[in-house]
């Protein structure tokens, strides 16, 4: 069987076990399982200009948490948003903080590209917490989660957290489709140029710096989705989401995964969050709790991975095949 | 503002910025010379306040805990070269920011581990813990001016070290060029060995001397490293000269930031945006002048 | 059709205080091939460098089809119908030839600001590429991973792509450098044959393709134009055998 029909038969095998969870699993697995896949879609959106374009941003996490803050601050108090206007206004806004930033940035390279993104995402964290804006450092409280009806008929509730699981699922199916056909299409292939040789797509004619702004806006705006989703799981949206600390495990999961694949972010957001899990649950023994000190494995893990697994994961699994 | 207030603010500034280039300055090398990107660099300072406080305790004054605590940090950096650092060298940007990044939650945690995770104060030493009498109610505390000569002290000898040794000769050649300093035959391990080990005992001297005045707690490495970062990049990477004056220059920006108040709207533009200048100097720096004040033009 | 399709003037090119080129004025015409030669350290990749935009000029114009298009970007210029191929290669080496030549093609459309619908759909680009491939005389190798091929090979990439772009004007870098004899005479009859429709501005080493195919000279030696002519002209100048020809000896 040709590898492309073994790894689509594998796709679907794996969308049905995911479809079937919520029947099968208690909800602290379903709800574990939706931030998964949240944060999978976040690592996606970073995978797009670190993997795809080679742009490696470590200012990502200001558009998942200015989302967040836009859901907070267009819903009523104490009171639902509508969600088929919520999110589309979320995602827009971070896409135009994307596009403000994205403009600047992109005029420069290689270190000090990621020094500027630092700046501009440590800038917007600066003016939430030490304002009084937006609640400060404590951050808002989104008291009722978003409401999904469509004029009245109200197919899923996203306060029960099995529907909640299934709408996430369905957005992830749709962000994970969009970039496989986005990877193929003709500005994918631009893209890709781009991250192995700019200058010579320069001289072929092609104005990169406008590719690299698009696709940084299209990051943005999907980095937005899971932020205005991890809002709405949180309940709750503060600085801490735009932080660098943030963007930095984010950067993390997607290196973790294998860089520029397709598979490779959502690999590594579920194995990041499952090792994180796993470091927390480790047992208590003789008064030492290392289920309270996860962040020591954790560190441990991500050197090993700097240092030895330069594909990351994907990449122990396709061993040397080479990109595209 | 009347004088007296004035003198504080600028003594404060003056203080914050000289100390801010002891932790950046060893990042600017470290980030000129090796072209290693270290997000731990901020934890070192942070390693060097809890020293401070468990060395003193132990030994019973800061005296004897600061070049203790000198030492213990050479031969960590010396440690973390050697283990992980050098392998750096070969593998790009991602990487170092990967690797460093897992650094800093292993450090963290060991100190959590080791010191736990609550605040604590280090006593200042009897001989500094005057004040200076300004006016009838204000008075400026010797310590900070120890602190900002210590600072001074490093800076000089920092300054001998790179400009009139011939170690510092080799530094300055590895920042501009590392293939010529090798092809030299000049042992570059033992230069980046050393220039680590350097940048990690300055950060954590810092934090030492700062330790009696900011307190002993655990964010504090976070706080500081993106700060850093700014005084890097205004100065212009790999330049001290240039972390002198980025550090100065932001700690003038942020210490009278936080206490002017102007109203620009309805919002308050300071002190509100103080800390959110700092960034937006070093984005401005990035965008029209990517090599910062000192650096070598690209 | 003997007005210059590309022109440059007093073109010059300064690093600090290194003058790389310097006051060079010469004229390419569609149809004809102008050869430019010298020895090592001439300026000769510099002047492709400042025609094609790759680095901006110090002071001069370059004029094409009468437009002054000194202070364009590569981008634009590429666009304008001047393409060129590099000495050190500089090609997309994870990617197929197929792949380099595709690019090169897609290039010229309006805008490649297209997400959904997959690029290789385009049968029209594919078979531009498929075409610049076999008349770069590498039909069948497309599949080929770029840094698999061989030196020779690449060079000819080289020139596929900047066939597939539609040029009016090929700036060619030392397209023959690395070459076997057999390769390079398909590569010189190819010369032969673009010229007719195009205009070629080429740098090479190789003095018997020179000579074989230039209807213009220019020698450069260390950054200013020695001597400019027909090739019987420039074979009979002693300035040019001191300078160059004589120590390089065909």
């Amino acid at each position: 069987m040709s590898r492309s029909n073994t790894l689509a038969i594998a796709a679907v095998v794996i969308l049905i076990a995911l479809a079937l969870l919520p029947f099968v699993a208690e909800k602290f697995t379903v709800q574990f399982a939706t931030r998964i896949l949240i944060m999978a879609i976040f690592a996606m959106s970073l995978n797009l200009l670190v993997g795809h374009a080679g742009l490696v941003s470590l200012g990502h996490a200001a558009y998942f948490g200015i989302a967040g803050y836009c859901l907070a601050l267009s819903s009523p108090q104490y009171q639902a948003a509508n969600f088929w206007t919520s999110l589309p206004l979320a995602m827009i806004a971070a896409g135009a903080l994307a596009l403000a930033i994205g403009a600047l940035v992109l005029r420069t390279s290689g270190i000090y590209f990621i020094m500027a993104t630092l700046a501009f995402a440590q800038m917007l964290h600066s003016l939430l917490h030490d304002t009084g804006i937006a609640g400060g450092s404590d951050g808002i409280f989104i008291y009722a989660r978003p409401d999904i009806g469509f004029f009245g008929w109200r197919a899923f509730d996203l306060e029960k957290f099995g529907d909640f699981y299934f709408v996430v699922l369905a957005l992830f199916v749709v962000v994970f489709g969009f970039i496989g056909v986005l990877r193929a299409s003709l500005f994918g292939r631009v893209i890709a140029g781009i991250r192995v040789n700019e200058p010579r797509m320069r001289s072929l004619g092609f104005a990169t710096f406008r590719y690299k702004l698009v696709c940084f806006v299209l990051a943005g705006m999907l980095a937005g989705l899971a932020g205005y989703l991890a809002a709405v799981q949180f309940g709750v949206v503060n600085p801490d989401m735009l932080g660098w600390h943030f963007s930095g495990a984010v950067l993390m999961m997607v290196i973790l995964g294998g860089m520029g694949t397709l598979a490779g972010p959502v690999i590594g957001s579920a194995a990041m969050l499952l090792l994180e899990i796993g470091f927390q649950s480790l047992p208590a023994v003789d008064g030492i709790n290392p289920g309270k000190h996860w962040q020591l494995p954790m560190g441990i893990a991500i050197v090993l991975v700097a240092l030895y697994l330069p594909n990351g994961l994907t990449g122990l699994l396709r061993r040397g095949r080479a990109d595209e | 503002m009347d004088f007296a207030t004035f003198l504080i603010q600028l003594l404060n500034a003056v203080q914050y910025g000289l100390l801010l280039f002891l932790i950046a300055g060893g990042l600017t090398l470290i980030l000129g010379i090796m072209g290693i990107i270290n997000l731990a660099h901020g934890s070192f300072y942070m390693v060097g306040a809890y020293l401070a406080w468990s060395l003193s305790m132990h030994l019973g004054s800061l005296w004897l805990a600061i070049p203790a605590g000198i030492v213990l940090s050479v031969i960590l950096g010396l440690l973390l070269e050697w283990l992980l650092i050098r392998r750096l060298y070969r593998l790009g940007h991602l990487q170092q920011v990967l690797l460093t990044y897992g650094l800093i939650l292993i450090v963290e945690e060991l100190r959590s581990i080791i010191w736990g995770d609550d605040v604590h104060g280090v006593p200042m030493p009897e001989l500094l813990s005057a004040s200076i009498p300004l006016t009838d109610t204000l008075a400026y505390p010797v310590y900070r001016l120890w602190i900002s000569a210590v600072c001074v002290v490093f800076a000089l000898l920092l300054y001998v070290l790179i400009q009139r040794t011939r170690l510092g000769m080799m530094i300055r050649a590895g920042a501009s060029n590392r293939e010529m300093v090798q092809s030299l035959g000049i042992d570059i391990d033992l230069l980046y060995r050393f220039v680590f080990a350097l940048g990690v005992a300055l950060a954590a001297l810092a934090g030492m001397i700062a330790a009696p005045v900011s307190s002993v707690f655990p964010a504090m490495g976070n706080q500081v490293l993106i700060v850093c970062f700014a005084v890097v990049v205004i100065g212009g990477i790999g330049s001290v000269k240039g972390a002198l004056v980025g550090a100065l220059l932001i700690g003038l920006v942020d210490t009278f930031g936080k206490v002017t108040e102007l109203p620009i709207g309805g919002l308050r533009f300071l002190p509100e945006l103080a800390g959110m200048s700092v960034y937006l100097l070093m984005a401005v720096v990035l965008l029209w002048r990517p090599a910062g004040l000192f650096g070598k033009s690209s | 059709m003997n007005e210059a399709i590309l022109r440059t003037r007093a073109l010059s090119r300064h690093f600090g205080g290194l003058a790389a080129v310097s006051d060079v004025s010469l004229a390419c015409e569609m149809g004809q091939v102008h050869a430019v030669i010298g020895p090592n350290g001439a300026g000769k990749s510099t002047l492709i460098n400042v025609l094609s935009g790759d680095l901006p000029a110090s002071a001069g114009q370059v004029l094409f089809d009468g437009r002054d298009i000194t202070r364009l970007a590569a981008e634009r210029i590429s666009q304008l119908g001047i393409a060129r191929s590099y000495q050190k290669t500089n090609l997309f080496l994870p990617f197929t030839a197929f792949e380099n030549c595709r690019l090169a093609a897609q290039s010229r459309l309006s805008s490649s600001m297209h997400f959904v619908r997959p690029a290789l759909g385009r049968e029209d680009i594919n078979a531009a590429a498929q075409r610049s491939l076999a008349q770069a005389g590498l039909a069948g190798r497309g599949d080929v991973i770029v840094c698999a091929l061989s030196h020779g090979e690449q060079r000819q990439v080289e020139i596929a792509m900047a066939l597939a772009t539609r040029p009016r004007v090929l700036l060619l870098d030392e397209p023959l450098a690395g070459m076997g004899a057999e390769e390079s005479s398909r590569i010189v009859e190819l010369l032969r044959e673009l010229a007719r429709d195009h205009a070629i501005l080429l740098v090479e080493h190789d003095m018997d393709a020179v000579f074989a195919v230039a209807n213009t000279l220019t020698v450069m030696v260390n950054g200013r134009v020695l001597e400019s002519g027909s090739p019987a002209q420039i074979r009979a100048s002693r300035a040019v055998q001191e300078a160059y020809l004589g120590v390089d000896g065909a």
